[in-house]
């Protein structure tokens, strides 16, 4: 077993942790950068809630080794808002209640954040695939599937006002 | 939480390098790319290894290319998410690729992975104290099989998307290892034993799928499982077919997975439809026999008389898809 | 100044869609659950668990372990030797077994240790010497007077609870009946399966005191239970419920984990925590019990029920956890939805070595839900009767009383029924859909709030504290826990609507029992009920503090004073008012602000013993129609649609109601179809893993329909009753209507595998009948029932002659 210094990149900053090689971003994020954020329901990839985003895609913290992201771009909930300004999807979330114990919340955002992103307009089904990875007890997922198509509206409009008042495409992050 | 063991591991930027840093940790050792099979496998102490060697940042073996000659070649280490979007391949292949696992799951597994993943079992992908509960199975370091306690033989599934269809299509897999390359049809790559189920010889690593051109061959699959996400196939079928002009079948591929230690071709069925139309009277024959060479066992989500039950209906429904 | 909680107009905040008050903060990765806590120098649990199913515990030598680097502590049964249980008629549990283990992973030894990693070492390295026993895994094997006692030394019966009551005359009613029918019917178990795994903290602070932070619903029994078996005065424990990642029942009973973290913690002197593994969840259960049921019911030709008898067998499991309230309550509700002016009922619930069963959403009710409304559709038939119509026959009257003494006050189901019937074109699909497609209806009810505490006591159900500070800032207490349902929201939104505030003004402190007055806890539905109606004393109470002083102030009786939009103002002249902190100001000046609200439930036991179980303030109802696809090749199963109503009596904030009713809807739906805790013959879990045992995902669950129906109860807190788990109930036997409608294939059972339609289907090829579904209940002789007088006013006294 070796340890490693390591920097990854996380929500924008550049972190360094003393890493076991076998140890998961799971244990790294929660347990070496004090991250909870991110939950865990199983730890063996078949629950979603440790979903983050890795150069802007879904992956499974739990079973990745936080030593192959190193210089890559993860990006966990605690990552989501800009201070004072939450996400869309949160705000979304929230109005709709589409959290309700939000322990699959962190994991759920970051996969509708993943698809919104490469589809802004997405339809209801392609949420239900794009979210089928991510399990809940709570919702029944609707409350969830109205939230992503109501944040990725208001992204749309959000982008259309910009773009009438010629600020282009500024997104929404 | 469940926790891996702990492991060296290594990093080689060249196949070369993987291939020299594989032989020389020994037995025990294995290469991983996505991880996504065997992580679960290793935190459940399924199996136990000494050394990683980890083939993501092998250069060149990630990638969907076309070939010189026609056909694609698909690199090991290509993500299922990005075979499942390509339009370069066979849509049945970008199809089998989309159905499995999770969005996640496609997002960080390879191509090379569900070539390679182990086989499964309900009595084996336990975790530990449960196997200590009712004790250890041949597959790891048991004496009995628990599926069919009599027989000196290990059931489990091989349990993977992309084989069956790769060799509907008439793919290729080319190896390397310590002893060159080599190219052979996917489906040498499996042996009907649930232990030892990949033919590699020793050191030995997938490098990339080869795909001949499609040139008119119809091809399908159709996974069946218990939730449209998540779950491995209960059943896995795949069927190609070359149709003649006027509607005469002169060749067909149809090949279950699932329901053995490797992809199970059911020749008899497709020499029913050698040199026939595919009307619906012949395609019941194909699939009521395409059901004789498969002996699911009791040791999946649905029960193995279900399985048996419904796959000639599934075949039929590919074979169908096809006409 | 007056209040007047019932008022059903002029609303500021309750009614209003609004998002909860930690909706952000379990948004965001802010909220801390139990796991995500951590302290100095804390040590990390584990626990050894048996891999026996029934064993004898000749010797556990901890030796090896405790020499190993990096082990602090090892503890075995010997040093928690004190048995508990949650109900006090069963306190047969130890945290650690102590000379026995009844089921494969049972707790025998618990580690604490500087990393997970080198406790899970220390696992392996205890060693313990097991004597087995005959594994006893069916209802059947259970009664076999020939085989082994779970719960004592050598052979008999493991019979942990039989019941038999009988309310009026059964017989007389079956004699006038025109239609006699019997069915039998199976549910299978199945589990929580809570996404957060449970976890605990605990730490022995400086002073003696001990604090548990732990993933429960009810930090008041995991309280009681600590003080038992620590051997501590309550006095010196502090438990306290961080934000909960869902419950569902799971973490109501006292866990062993819990136990064991705060006993780790008190011989090492060292927070410790011990967080289960998903594999872990399975084995510490407490979930739906596996339930065998016969019913048998007299009609006269218009469809009128004369009487009822039921009986339910019970496989409990290997503790009695909430069992014998569970073996009551599969014969309570029946009564609840159908005037039944005879009725018996006969319930067993045996022990088994497998992980213990207790309260699951709707605990012990769906089970004869599905049964009864399955029946019911048997005799609609039988009868030639359309299966609504049959309902709206027997259709119990607001503001009534059964049979078995249970008071029904206020009921909107009829309108539920009319609601789903009518918006989901029921009369137009059934029987008249291509086939592969059908549609079922069902109806249910279900309690708000149990009427009794679990442990007989005659002080309130629940309290609310409130107090404010001199800035006007309001803080209030209650031992309520959020586990997502959103109480502590609710709780806010009612005490804000009397105080003229918004919720989200409010500092809301919660489920501590240091800091907060005693709530019985989130289960049987009874937080908004009961620490609604306590909210509403206490903020009343406070009101009525503030109008005194505001009221000196503004030289106006206080009566003449209403709260509202931060405001105290002179009713009908808005221009003489006080801001809200200005007036605090005023009261404060009077001395200090703050106030005690009490909930308790009316007096409704009826005279005999399990009166307690059944009874409520309020029952909500609750119709539902589905529509599913099926493969009738194949014999798959897909809830397409779903039409619920739900007689909330009133939505205190419909967004979370109807997430309430959205989420039990899924859930019923995964118990429907493919949900089941099954186990091998060795007595292990057949799939202990969110990969084997099937929750839906997003593509499996329905588009959902649902509709509120307000008709407010007199005693809810401004009219609402329960929300979430009521609308689970009528789900599952429509689902299994809707297969029947779609394939013809009789369902008696869930739940409804391909496997098992498929074998139904195959059977009906061969020109047998196509059921899924048990011929006969195991027998048992339950004697003579206790006979109970109906009280006044029942369907007994206007039983058809």
């Amino acid at each position: 077993m070796s340890r490693r210094l390591l920097v990854l990149r996380v929500n924008g900053l550049a972190r360094e942790a003393a890493v076991d090689e076998h140890h998961t971003l799971l244990e790294v994020l929660r347990e070496d950068l004090h991250l909870t954020g991110t939950k865990h329901g199983c730890e063996l990839g078949e629950c979603g809630a440790c979903t983050v985003l890795v150069d802007g895609e879904p992956w499974l913290a739990c079973l990745t080794l936080a030593v192959d992201v190193e210089g890559c771009e993860i990006t966990t909930v605690e990552g989501l808002a800009a201070p004072g300004r939450p996400d869309p999807l949160q705000s979304a979330f929230a109005e709709l209640g589409a959290a309700q114990c939000g322990y699959c919340s962190p994991g759920m955002l970051v996969s509708a954040r993943a698809l919104l992103d490469a589809n802004p307009s997405p339809t209801r089904d392609e949420v239900r695939h794009a979210l089928a990875g991510n399990l809940c007890r709570c919702t029944g997922y609707e409350a969830i599937l109205d939230a992503v198509l109501l944040a990725a509206d208001r992204d749309g409009s959000a982008r259309a006002a910009a773009h009438v008042a010629g600020g282009g495409d500024r997104g929404d992050r | 939480m469940m926790r891996l063991p702990p492991f060296a591991r290594l990093a080689p930027r060249t196949l070369a390098e993987a291939v020299e840093m594989l032989a020389d940790q020994g037995p025990g050792a294995a290469v991983v790319a996505g991880g996504t099979d065997l992580y679960p496998n290793m935190k459940r102490r399924q199996v136990e290894h000494h050394a990683l060697v980890d083939l993501r940042a092998v250069e060149g073996m990630r990638g969907i290319r076309e070939e010189p000659g026609g056909g694609i070649s698909i690199g090991a280490t290509t993500r299922l998410s990005h075979l499942a979007g390509s339009s370069a391949v066979p849509r049945a292949l970008a199809h089998a690729a989309s159905v499995i696992a999770s969005p996640q799951i496609r997002n960080m597994g390879t191509v090379g992975g569900n070539l390679c993943l182990d086989t499964r079992c309900s009595w084996y992908n336990e975790p530990e104290d449960w196997r200590t509960a009712v004790g250890f199975c041949l597959k790891a370091a048991g004496d009995v099989c628990r599926v069919a306690p009599a027989k000196s033989h290990c059931w489990a599934v091989a349990s993977s998307d992309l084989p069956p269809v790769a060799i509907a299509l008439g793919a290729s897999v080319r190896a390397v290892g310590p002893g060159g390359e080599r190219t052979f049809p996917v489906a040498d790559l499996y042996r009907d034993d649930g232990i030892d189920h990949l033919a590699l010889l020793p050191g030995e690593i997938v490098a990339e799928l080869l795909v001949p051109p499609v040139d008119g061959l119809r091809v399908t699959y159709r996974k069946i499982r218990r939730r449209g996400s998540i779950d491995f196939p209960e059943l896995g079928v795949a069927a190609s077919v070359r149709l003649a002009p006027e509607g005469i079948c002169e060749a067909a591929t149809i090949v279950l997975g699932s329901v053995a230690s490797a992809p199970v071709r059911c020749r008899e069925a497709e020499d029913l439809l050698a040199g026939r139309p595919l009307t619906p009277e012949v395609i019941e024959e194909a699939a009521a026999a395409a059901a004789h060479p498969a002996k699911p066992q009791d040791n999946t989500d649905l029960s193995h008389v279900y399985r048996k039950w419904v796959i000639p209906i599934h075949v039929s429904r590919a074979l169908q898809s096809l006409s | 100044m007056t209040v007047d909680p019932s008022r059903t107009d002029d609303l500021a905040v309750v009614g209003t869609r609004r998002p909860k008050i930690d909706a952000m903060a379990r948004l965001t990765g802010e909220a801390r659950y139990a796991d995500d806590l951590s302290m100095p120098g804390m040590l990390v649990g584990r626990q050894l668990r048996s891999i026996h199913a029934h064993a004898r515990i000749r010797s556990v030598d901890t030796s090896r372990a405790e020499a190993l680097p990096g082990v602090v502590a090892v503890i075995t049964g010997r040093d928690v030797p004190i048995a508990y249980g949650v109900l006090p008629v069963s306190q047969d549990e130890n945290a650690l077994a102590v000379d026995r283990v009844r089921y494969v992973g049972e707790p025998v030894a618990a580690v604490a240790a500087v990393d997970e990693e080198t406790a899970e070492q220390a696992l392996r390295l205890v060693s313990v010497d097991y004597e087995p026993l005959p594994a006893v895994l069916s209802i059947e094997d259970a009664l076999d007077p020939s085989g082994v006692l779970i719960h004592g030394e050598g052979q008999g019966a493991n019979v942990h609870k039989a019941v038999a009551l009988e309310f009026g005359d059964v017989d007389a009613g079956f004699a006038a009946a025109d239609l006699v029918r019997e069915d039998v019917f199976s549910f299978a178990g199945n589990t929580h399966a809570p996404l957060e795994q449970p976890a605990t903290l605990a730490a022995l602070g400086g002073d003696g005191r001990l604090t548990v932070w732990s993933a429960t619903q009810a930090p008041h029994y995991l309280h009681r239970a600590l003080a038992r078996v620590l051997e501590l005065p309550s006095s010196r424990i502090r438990v306290v419920a961080p934000p909960v990642g869902g419950g569902f029942g799971a973490k109501t009973d006292i866990l062993p984990h819990e136990v064991a973290a705060a006993k780790l913690a008190m011989v090492t002197g060292r927070p410790v925590k011990i967080t289960l593994t998903r594999e872990e969840v399975f084995h510490s259960h407490r979930g739906r019990h596996p339930v065998q049921m016969w019913v048998r019911t007299g009609f006269t030709s218009d469809g009128r029920i004369t009487a009822m008898h039921f009986r339910s067998l019970l496989d409990g499991g290997a503790y009695g956890s909430f069992g014998v309230a569970s073996t009551y309550y599969t014969g309570a509700l029946q009564t609840t939805t159908y005037r039944i002016p005879a009725y018996r009922f006969e319930g067993l619930r045996v022990f088994t070595t497998k992980p213990p069963c207790g309260p699951k959403r709707g605990h012990g009710t769906p089970q004869p839900r599905f049964a009864v409304e399955r029946h019911l559709d048997r005799a609609a038939e039988e009868l030639g009767l359309d299966p609504v119509e049959l309902r709206l026959r027997n259709a119990v009257e607001p503001f009534s009383r059964t049979v078995n003494h249970l008071r029904i006050t206020s009921c909107g189901m009829r309108a539920c029924i009319e609601e789903v019937v009518s918006a989901s074109g029921y009369h137009g699909k059934k029987g008249h859909l291509p086939r592969g497609r059908g549609v079922g209806f069902a109806v249910s009810a279900y309690l708000s709030g149990a009427g009794l505490p679990i442990y007989w006591n005659d002080m309130p159900q629940s309290e609310v504290h409130i107090k404010v500070d001199r800035g006007g800032g309001v803080t209030v207490f209650s031992g309520a826990t959020d586990i997502g349902q959103g109480s502590t929201s609710t709780l806010a939104t009612i005490v804000a609507e009397i105080l003229g505030l918004q919720p989200e003004d409010l500092a809301m402190v919660t489920a501590d029992t240091d800091l907060t007055p005693v709530d019985l806890g989130s289960y049987s539905s009874r937080v908004t009920f009961m620490a609604g109606n306590a909210a509403i004393d206490a903020a009343s109470k406070l009101a009525r503090l503030v109008a005194e002083g505001a009221a000196q102030r503004l030289g106006v009786p206080p009566e003449e004073l209403v709260f509202r939009g931060g405001q105290v103002a002179v009713r009908g002249d808005p221009r003489k008012s006080l801001s809200w902190a200005q007036a605090v100001r005023a009261a404060s000046a009077r001395g200090a602000l703050m106030t005690s609200g009490v909930y308790w439930a009316p007096e409704m036991a009826g005279p005999y013993r399990g009166s307690g179980v059944g009874i409520s303030p309020a029952y909500s109802y609750s119709a539902a129609v589905v529509e599913v696809a099926t493969d009738p090749e194949t014999g798959e199963v897909s809830v397409e649609e779903v039409w619920i109503a739900h007689d909330i009596g009133r939505a205190i904030n419909p967004v979370l109601v109807q997430g309430q009713v959205e989420g039990s809807v899924y859930m019923a739906v995964g118990e429907a179809l493919m949900e089941e805790q099954s186990f091998r013959r060795q007595g292990v879990h057949r799939g202990p893993s969110l990969l084997d045992y099937k929750l839906p995902t997003t593509l499996e669950t329905p588009k959902i329909h649902t509709i509120l129906i307000e008709e407010p109860d007199p005693e809810g807190p401004f009219g609402a009753k329960e929300a979430g788990q009521g609308p689970l109930l009528p789900v599952i036997p429509a689902v299994a209507a809707a297969v029947e409608d779609a394939l013809g294939v009789v369902v008696h059972e869930v739940p409804i595998t391909p496997d098992r339609l498929l074998r139904a289907l195959r059977a009906g090829h061969r020109g047998k009948a196509p059921v899924i579904g048990p011929a006969s209940v195991p027998s048992f002789e339950f004697g003579e029932p206790e006979r109970v007088q109906p009280p006044v006013g029942s369907p007994a006294e206007v039983a058809v002659p």
